[in-house]
């Protein structure tokens, strides 16, 4: 790929971020290159050094915070003629709602998602409460009344104790993948508005 | 690695290639390359995060027909050298001690 064409390419992909940023951006990348032509090392080559157009274009928009992009977003392109104000205003009583029931789904599944790991997090508690529980609760009754049934309540408490070990693993590694994927989330949004800008 | 750690890390690494000259994008990367290969975005996100906290400026000077931008390190960045330096003495003398302990515990281990 030759400069011009990584450059074009990259733009495109930036479509619809905030223009400094790209602007910004664009010009790193032709004097990263163009130090590189300057050493000696063929336009083709010096370009591949830099890296996919693809990768490069999600780190940068991973890179950008949301709110930026959501702003230039937002922001028109064009001055809006009356008759658009208009039936902007007049539609308000249907895209408003509607706006405003997106964001709320949007946060109702993010609330949905960490509750889940609350919730994973409430049974491994309360399977650790059980371990030293049965085990004390266990010991006693074998010493002053039945004995047969103070080891199977020790048994239990074990047992429990196993499972909070386990639990807790799972726990760990769910908190962690939520993380990741709220993560994901947002990187797909910001990326879904980048897009649409560029169709 | 713990993000906030590496964070750290890689921005000492561009302050300390700037240290004793102004430099620019490319040489940053190939004077780091013997010790951490950092990507262009990379050295892209460090270098404004390291702006905006005043650790450095830019200007832009000719070079050869073209523009090149050029980043001088500030006395906030040498501060934060200064400031990993110890921070890091304290860090290796608890290396030093765990890779004591461990090898203790193998030998410990095969005797």
């Amino acid at each position: 790929m030759t400069k011009l064409g990584f450059l074009e390419a990259l733009n495109k992909k930036l479509k619809g971020l905030p223009e400094k940023e790209v602007a910004d951006r664009l010009s790193f990348y032709i004097e990263m290159i163009d130090d590189r032509i300057e050493e000696g090392i063929p336009e083709e080559e010096a370009v591949a050094q830099i890296g996919s157009v693809n990768k490069i274009a999600e780190q940068i928009i991973s890179d950008i915070p949301l709110k930026e992009i959501a702003k230039k977003r937002i922001k028109p392109q064009k001055r809006f003629k009356a008759w658009e104000i208009v039936l902007i205003a007049l539609g308000s009583p249907v895209w408003i709602p509607l706006l405003i029931a997106a964001v709320i789904v949007i946060l109702a599944l993010y609330i949905v998602l960490w509750s889940l790991i609350a919730s994973a997090w409430a049974v491994f508690a309360s399977v650790a409460a059980c371990a030293p529980a049965g085990v004390v609760a266990g010991i006693m009754l074998a010493c002053t009344s039945s004995a047969l049934p103070g080891i199977a309540l020790v048994g239990a408490g074990l047992v429990c104790a196993g499972l909070a070990i386990f639990a807790f693993w799972g726990c760990k590694e769910a908190t962690v993948g939520t993380a990741k994927l709220t993560k994901r989330i947002f990187v797909g949004i910001k990326k879904a508005l980048v897009k649409k800008e560029e169709a | 690695m713990d993000i906030q750690l590496k964070r750290g890390l890689l921005d000492v690494c561009v302050l300390t290639a700037i240290k004793n000259e102004d430099s620019y994008g490319y040489k940053i990367i190939k004077d780091m390359k013997p010790y951490i290969d950092m990507s262009e975005s990379t050295l892209y996100t460090i270098l404004k995060r390291l702006e905006s906290a005043k650790m450095l400026t830019v200007h832009t000077s000719e070079h050869g027909g073209r523009l090149r931008k050029y980043y001088h390190i500030t006395n906030a960045g040498l501060n934060r050298i200064e400031e990993f330096k110890n921070k890091w003495r304290e860090v290796m003398s608890i290396y030093q001690y765990v890779m004591k302990e461990e090898e203790s515990n193998d030998k410990a281990w095969f005797s």
